[in-house]
C-alpha cells in the first residue's frame, strides 16, 4: 500500500493535528482575545475532520503495518467523538465569561482538538502500542482540562485526583499490556487473537484481567468508578460535559475493539468481567445517585449507570451486541450533552452558576420550556418508553437475550427501575415543588438551538432515525466481527 | 549459567528496591532505592541484548531522578545538619552499596559477553549483526513511525498543559523594557545639581 493511501486513511487526524498546531501559534501570539475566534476555528476543524471521514478513513482497512485500522467502526465512533468535542467547545465561552478571574483561554479548544486526535486513534487502534499512546494523548489533555479554572480549588482538586488515579489506571493497563505482549510475543491485535484461540495460559488470563481493569477505569465502570463524581463535580461544567460524552465513547469503542478483535477467542473469560462490571455499574450508579444534591454529581452517577447498560451489549459479544453498544452510546451522548447544556443554563440573577438540585424547584413555572426539555432528558435517561432512551436500552437488552444472557438482562432491567427513581425525583422537583428563585434568562441562541436539537433527537421523532442508525451501526459492527 | 545467575540477581534486586522505594518513610531514601531499581533494570536490559536501552535507562532515568532528588530536597523541609551527622556511620554502608553496584556491572558485562538470553517469540527479533541503535532507528522510523509521531503530540500536550496551568501574566511586575532603555538619552537621566556647602542635596 502506498504511503499516500495510508495518509488518506488518517486524514481526519492530520487535519486536526495541523489545525491545532496552527491554532496554537495563533493563540500564542494573539493572546486571550483570540479565544472566541480560535474556538470557532476549532469547531470548523472538527467539521472538516468529520467530512474527511467520508474518504478512505472509513473504509481503507489496515494502515502502518497493522498499527491502525480505518474501518466503519472507527469512523462511526469518531463521528460521535467529533460532535461531542465540537459541542464542548461551543458551550465554553459563555460559561467562562461568568466565572470570576478565569477567562476562556484559547488553549481550551486546542487541548480539546488534541484530545480528539487521541480519541480517534484509540477507536481505530489495532495494536497495543497505538492504543496506549492514543489513550495517553486523550488522558493528558483531559487532566489539564479538568483543572482549567486555576482560581477554583475544586477544579484543581478534580485535576489532581483525575491525574493521580488516571496514572494508576494507566499503570494497571500497561502491566496488562506487558503481560499480553510477553505471553503472545506481539502487540498486534490479530496475532494476539491467534494466540488466545490456542488455549489460555495463566499469563494470558492475567493480562486479560489487567487490561480490562485498566479499561474499566477509563469508562468509569464499577469497581473503578471512584474518581468520577469528584472529577465531574469539580471540573468546569463544559469540561464535565466533554468528559461525560466524547472520552466515554472513545474508551467504550476501545474496549469493544480490544474485547472483540484482540481477545475475541477468550470471550467466555472476559464476559464474566464485563457482566460483573455491567451489573455493578448499573446497581451502584442507581443507588448512589439517590442521595446526591448536586446536579453534576447526579449526572456523574448517571453516566456510571449508563456505562453499565452499554456494557450489557458488549457482554453479548455478538455482532448485534456491538451494534447495540454503538446505538446506546449515540443516544447516550445526545441525552448527556442535552442535560449538561441545561445545567449550564442554571445561573442565578447575577449570572453565577448554581449546581444544586434544589435550585431547580418549580422551574416548570419560571422557565417552562427548559423544564420540559430537562424532563425529557431525564425520562429518556430513565428509559421510559415514548422517548429514544428506551430504544437504546431495548437494543442492548435484546442483544443480551439473543446471546442467551437471560439473567443479566433480567437483573439489568430490574435495576433500571431503581435508576428511574432519581431521574424522576429531578422531574418532581421541577414540576411539583414550590418555585425557587428563577434562573437568569438564556442569552445564547446557539445553546438554545443545541438543546432543541438534542431534545428533538431523543423525542419520539428520533425513532424515524432508527433505520439509518441501524444500518450504520450494523456495518460498523460487521467491520469488527 | 552466568546469564541465569545475573538475571535472578538483577530481578531480585529490582523487586526488593522497588518495594523499599514505596515503603521507606524518608523521601530521600526512597529516591535512592529508585535509582538502585533503575540500575538493576538496566542490567536486565543488557541481558536481553538491548544495550542502548540500558544506557538510556541509566542516563535518562537516573539523571532525571537526580533532578527530582534536587526538587525533593528543595521542597521538603529537610534538616541537612541532621542528614550529614551520620556520614561516618553510614559511610561503610554507602561503600558496600557502591561496591555491590560495581560488582553488578562486572557480572552484567560477563553475562553479556557470554551471549544474551534468547526469547522464543518476538515481534521484532534482534539481528545480532546490526547495532542496537541502528535496529531501533530502523523500526522507529518505518514500522512505528505513526506511534512515534503521536508520541510527539503527547509531549506537545504536556508542554501546553504545563504552560496553561502555571503561566501567569503579572501586570504589576517590573519587566525589562529594552526599547525604553536603549532610547533613553543622557539628558533625561542625568541632572546637574549645584549643591551648596553644608546644606546637603535634595533628591
Amino acid at each position: 500500500m502506498s504511503y499516500s493511501q495510508q495518509m488518506m486513511m488518517i486524514l481526519p487526524e492530520i487535519v486536526l493535528a495541523l489545525g491545532s498546531l496552527i491554532l496554537m501559534m495563533v493563540s500564542a501570539f494573539a493572546g486571550h482575545r483570540s479565544a472566541r475566534g480560535v474556538s470557532w476555528a476549532a469547531v470548523a476543524l472538527l467539521i472538516g475532520a468529520g467530512i474527511a471521514l467520508l474518504g478512505p478513513a472509513s473504509s481503507g482497512g489496515v494502515a502502518f503495518y497493522g498499527l491502525l485500522r480505518a474501518d466503519a467502526f472507527s469512523a462511526f465512533a469518531k463521528l460521535l467523538i467529533y460532535i461531542a468535542a465540537a459541542v464542548s467547545i461551543i458551550i465554553a465561552p459563555r460559561f467562562f465569561a461568568a466565572t470570576h478571574g478565569d477567562d476562556l483561554k484559547p488553549e481550551y479548544p486546542v487541548l480539546i482538538l488534541l484530545s480528539a486526535i487521541g480519541m480517534g486513534v484509540m477507536v481505530s487502534a489495532s495494536d497495543l502500542l497505538t492504543l496506549y499512546v492514543g489513550l495517553e494523548l486523550q488522558s493528558l489533555a483531559a487532566y489539564v482540562l479538568a483543572s482549567f479554572m486555576r482560581q477554583d480549588t475544586r477544579s484543581a482538586e478534580a485535576g489532581l485526583k483525575y491525574f493521580v488515579l488516571g496514572a494508576l489506571a494507566s499503570g494497571i493497563l500497561l502491566y496488562g499490556i506487558s503481560l499480553v505482549y510477553g505471553f503472545t510475543g506481539s502487540t498486534l491485535f490479530d496475532v494476539i487473537a491467534l494466540q488466545y484461540s490456542g488455549g489460555l495460559s495463566t499469563g494470558l488470563l492475567f493480562g486479560l484481567v489487567f487490561v480490562f481493569a485498566g479499561l474499566a477505569f477509563k469508562i468509569s465502570a464499577v469497581p473503578f468508578h471512584m474518581w468520577t463524581p469528584d472529577v465531574y463535580e469539580g471540573a468546569p461544567t463544559p469540561v464535565t460535559a466533554f468528559f461525560a460524552s466524547a472520552p466515554k465513547v472513545a474508551a467504550m469503542g476501545l474496549a469493544v475493539r480490544i474485547a472483540v478483535e484482540a481477545m475475541g477467542p477468550a470471550v467466555d473469560q472476559w464476559r464474566q468481567i464485563v457482566i460483573f462490571a455491567a451489573l455493578a455499574s448499573i446497581i451502584l450508579g442507581a443507588v448512589a445517585a439517590i442521595g446526591q444534591s448536586n446536579i453534576k454529581r447526579l449526572l456523574a452517577y448517571s453516566s456510571i449507570n449508563n456505562v453499565g447498560f452499554a456494557l450489557v451489549g458488549l457482554a453479548a459479544g455478538t455482532q448485534a451486541g456491538v451494534s447495540a453498544v454503538l446505538i446506546y452510546m449515540t443516544i447516550y451522548i445526545a441525552m448527556t450533552l442535552g442535560s449538561f447544556l441545561i445545567v449550564l443554563q442554571m445561573r442565578d440573577e447575577n449570572g453565577v452558576p448554581v449546581e444544586t438540585i434544589a435550585s431547580l424547584a418549580g422551574m416548570s413555572r419560571t422557565r417552562p420550556w427548559l423544564a420540559a426539555a430537562l424532563a425529557m432528558f431525564m425520562f429518556s435517561l430513565a428509559g421510559i418508553p415514548p422517548l429514544f432512551g428506551f430504544y437504546a436500552k431495548f437494543a442492548v437488552f435484546s442483544a443480551a437475550v439473543d446471546a442467551g444472557l437471560f439473567a443479566l438482562a433480567a437483573v439489568g432491567i430490574a435495576a433500571s427501575v431503581i435508576g428511574a427513581y432519581y431521574y424522576l425525583r429531578v422531574v418532581k422537583t421541577m414540576f411539583f415543588d414550590e418555585p425557587a428563585p428563577a434562573f437568569a434568562p438564556m442569552q445564547s441562541k446557539v445553546e438554545g438551538g443545541l438543546i432543541a436539537i438534542s431534545a428533538l433527537f431523543i423525542s419520539p421523532l428520533g425513532y424515524l432515525l432508527i433505520p439509518a442508525l441501524l444500518s450504520a451501526t450494523t456495518s460498523a459492527a460487521r467491520a469488527l466481527l | 549459567m552466568i546469564q541465569a545467575i545475573a538475571f535472578y540477581l538483577f530481578a531480585f534486586v529490582v523487586l526488593v528496591s522497588a518495594a523499599l522505594t514505596i515503603s521507606s518513610r524518608n523521601p530521600v531514601h526512597s529516591v535512592l532505592w529508585l535509582i538502585l531499581a533503575f540500575f538493576n533494570a538496566a542490567g536486565l536490559m543488557v541481558l536481553v541484548g538491548a544495550e542502548f536501552i540500558a544506557m538510556l535507562l541509566v542516563i535518562v532515568y537516573v539523571g532525571a531522578v537526580a533532578v527530582l532528588f534536587l526538587f525533593v530536597v528543595m521542597m521538603l523541609d529537610i534538616d541537612f545538619t541532621e542528614l550529614r551527622a551520620g556520614f561516618v556511620r553510614y559511610f561503610w554502608i554507602g561503600l558496600a552499596l557502591s561496591l555491590a553496584l560495581v560488582c553488578e556491572i562486572f557480572i552484567a558485562i560477563g553475562a553479556w559477553s557470554a551471549g544474551g538470553i534468547d526469547f522464543a517469540r518476538r515481534a521484532a527479533p534482534i539481528d545480532g549483526a546490526v547495532p542496537n541503535i541502528q535496529a531501533i532507528g530502523e523500526l522507529l522510523y518505518s514500522r512505528y513511525l505513526f506511534v512515534f509521531e503521536l508520541a510527539g503530540l503527547v509531549l506537545l500536550v504536556a508542554m501546553i498543559g504545563a504552560i496553561v496551568l502555571t503561566f501567569r501574566q503579572r501586570p504589576d511586575s517590573r519587566h525589562q523594557r529594552i526599547r525604553q532603555q536603549v532610547s533613553r538619552r543622557s539628558k533625561d537621566a542625568i541632572r546637574n545639581v549645584n549643591a551648596p556647602v553644608g546644606q546637603g542635596v535634595e533628591l
